[in-house]
């Protein structure tokens, strides 16, 4: 019985983790643009399908993995120069339809590169399960939690503690009195991307061992990222590490005791249910509405 | 002028369907543009909605699903006549927009975004999951289409039906917009309080616009069901909800011409690319990036203000 939900609730947590590293970047980059990034999901994609690559060509891990990250986070450079930036001033609906483009483009062309085979990432330190009050723990889902924990706690060292966090956390809330006092939004709109595609490709390199990987995985983690970052009251960094971590214990939950084939439905029902009764989020602000 | 013009493009739209099939080679060739003139429909309805009334929506795959499985299933597996079919599909639809309406379109922005995708894809698992009357993922086949036991068969008759099918929502598309009930739609969106200041309810007509551009997907899935003989998830995947907000922003917004011109560039370019495995999706993005970055306001408007129409 314990043991039972010792074990959803394990394996709820460790999709929970890869949902809030993607509701983070979805955060970052609303706060710093105000747009929705859907090609958040296809950053987690690329940063599994990279990491399968460059430890296929021999790579050691310990290379492979970082450089991935990197890779990624200069792909989202890219996309914010190529595509965000150009678009700067166009409607919420226009900046929604670039972004669904940009993932069109870079699902269509890792499936040219790679066909639509599922790749397998070894786990990073083997498959023996710990035993945890009569729980099997695989260690990969340790590795999961551990890394995104570090990641977040490293994400509110960079906002609360340097200039360029601060910067960042100042553009968010008035663009232009940031500006005012000399912060550069377009380094700030460029940094949003990069961080937001490293952390969704830390996210996709950490669950491909357990979740596995192809062309394709990117659009439910992206969507259900969005869920989680909507969840937890949109641009609330807080918020969308509870929301990710509530909505995959969730979907465990749901998936063990209630149907597995509706578990990837439980997001969507969530989130439909709270928009319409409670439209702010769990954490978000009452915000006034302008006019 | 708004009306001569709009005249005259229901006009040139009826001798271009009626030219048409004088220049196909044969009936292999119908395909494309029947599939081009229902998806036409579709994305009329849809530009109501998005780009008159301005409320995104990225979940309208999920009735274009009702209508299509409703006539897949009603027929196939309960006998009923298509028709029936369709009409019941028909008032699922309207039923469960109804239901959704006034909550979810509270909502603006992003939130109005989420919750429209969440509605749709819920009801894309809803197909894949419940296969022992959808077929699950591997789809189910469509009884023939036939009213009052005359049947539909062949390219040409379909042909036909669609193209009716199209200038007639043109014609009623083009009425409704320049009706008290358009004009009270298009000031919901430039400016809703205004809007409210002068009577407007907006929530009554935001539901009204919702509920008939669902019925209308409704319907052409089911059309669609019957014409292609065969029904899987996809018609109601994430997805198809995104080729056809895609039709409607490169067409145009707020244009009907322009969603015609999207549906039938973005109908036809696909099938060209499908050759190419992952080709076809890349491409479609980049033409979707490209198009909003260069013309934001999408290809009818921008042509239209660039030669002076």
């Amino acid at each position: 019985m314990l043991a039972e939900f010792l074990q959803f609730l394990f394996s709820g947590l460790t999709v929970g983790a890869t949902y809030a590293l993607a509701a983070l970047g979805f955060t970052i980059v609303y706060n710093a643009s105000n747009a929705i990034n859907f090609a958040q999901g296809e950053f987690l994609m690329l940063g599994g399908m990279l990491a399968v690559f460059l430890l296929e060509i021999g790579l050691p891990a310990w290379i492979a993995l970082p450089a991935a990250i990197l890779l990624v986070a200069a792909v989202g450079v890219a996309v914010e120069r190529l595509a965000i930036r150009p678009a700067r001033d166009a409607e919420v609906v226009t900046l929604v339809i670039i972004t669904l483009g940009v993932s069109l483009v870079l699902r269509g062309g890792v499936q040219l590169w790679r066909g639509t085979a599922t790749h397998a990432l070894p786990a990073f330190s083997g498959d023996a399960p710990i035993m945890v009050a009569g729980a099997a723990l695989a260690p990969q889902s340790l590795w999961v939690i551990g890394v995104a924990a570090a990641a977040v706690a490293l994400m509110w060292w960079f906002f609360e503690r340097t200039r360029w966090g601060k910067a960042m956390l100042a553009s968010a809330s008035n663009r232009l009195a940031a500006r005012l006092v000399g912060i550069r939004i377009e380094v700030v709109l460029m940094l949003s991307f990069a961080l937001s595609a490293a952390l969704g490709a830390l996210g996709g390199i950490i669950v491909a061992p357990i979740t596995l990987t192809s062309f394709d995985v990117g659009v439910m983690l992206g969507l259900k990222g969005f869920v989680a970052a909507v969840l937890g009251g949109l641009g609330s960094g807080l918020g969308a590490v509870a929301g990710g971590l509530l909505l995959g214990v969730l979907e465990a939950m749901a998936a063990g005791y209630v149907s597995s084939s509706y578990k990837d439905a439980v997001p969507f029902v969530v989130i439909l249910f709270l928009l319409m009764f409670l439209p702010r989020g769990m954490f978000g602000a009452q915000a006034p509405e302008r006019v | 002028m708004r009306l001569r013009s709009r005249r005259g493009g229901l006009a040139i739209t009826g001798v271009v369907l009626a030219i048409l099939p004088l220049l196909l080679p044969n009936a292999f060739w119908y395909d494309l543009p029947t599939r081009a003139a229902i998806n036409a429909v579709v994305v009329i309805g849809l530009n109501l909605l998005i780009g008159y009334a301005g409320q995104i929506s990225l979940g309208h795959a999920g009735f274009i699903g009702i209508g299509a499985y409703a006539s897949a299933v009603l027929t196939g597996r309960l006998g009923w006549p298509p028709l029936a079919a369709m009409v019941a599909g028909a008032l699922a639809t309207a039923l469960l927009a109804l239901l959704v309406a006034r909550p979810i379109l509270r909502l603006r922005g992003h939130s109005l975004a989420m919750a429209t995708l969440g509605l749709g894809i819920i009801l894309s698992m809803i197909f894949t999951n419940e296969s022992q009357w959808t077929g699950g993922p591997d789809g189910i086949v469509v009884q023939p289409f036939s009213v009052f036991g005359r049947e539909v068969t062949g390219e040409r008759q379909w042909y036909w039906l669609a193209a009716a099918l199209l200038l007639v929502t043109l014609w009623a598309a083009g009425n409704l917009v320049d009706s008290p009930f358009g004009r009270a739609m298009r000031a919901l969106h430039s400016a809703e309080p205004a809007a409210r200041a002068v009577g407007v309810d907006p929530a009554g007509v935001k539901a009204s616009i919702f509920v008939l551009s669902a019925v209308g997907a409704s319907l052409m899935g089911s059309f669609t069901a019957h014409y292609v003989g065969f029904v899987t998830p996809q018609v109601a995947s994430f997805l198809t909800s995104i080729e056809l907000l895609t039709m409607v922003v490169v067409g145009g917004m707020a244009s009907l011409a322009g969603s015609v011109v999207g549906a039938i560039v973005l109908t036809v370019l696909p099938q060209l690319l499908s050759r190419f495995e992952g080709a076809e999706t890349a491409a479609f993005g980049l033409i979707l990036v490209v198009t909003m970055i260069a013309m934001p306001r999408g290809l009818v408007p921008t042509l239209r203000e660039r030669l002076g129409w």
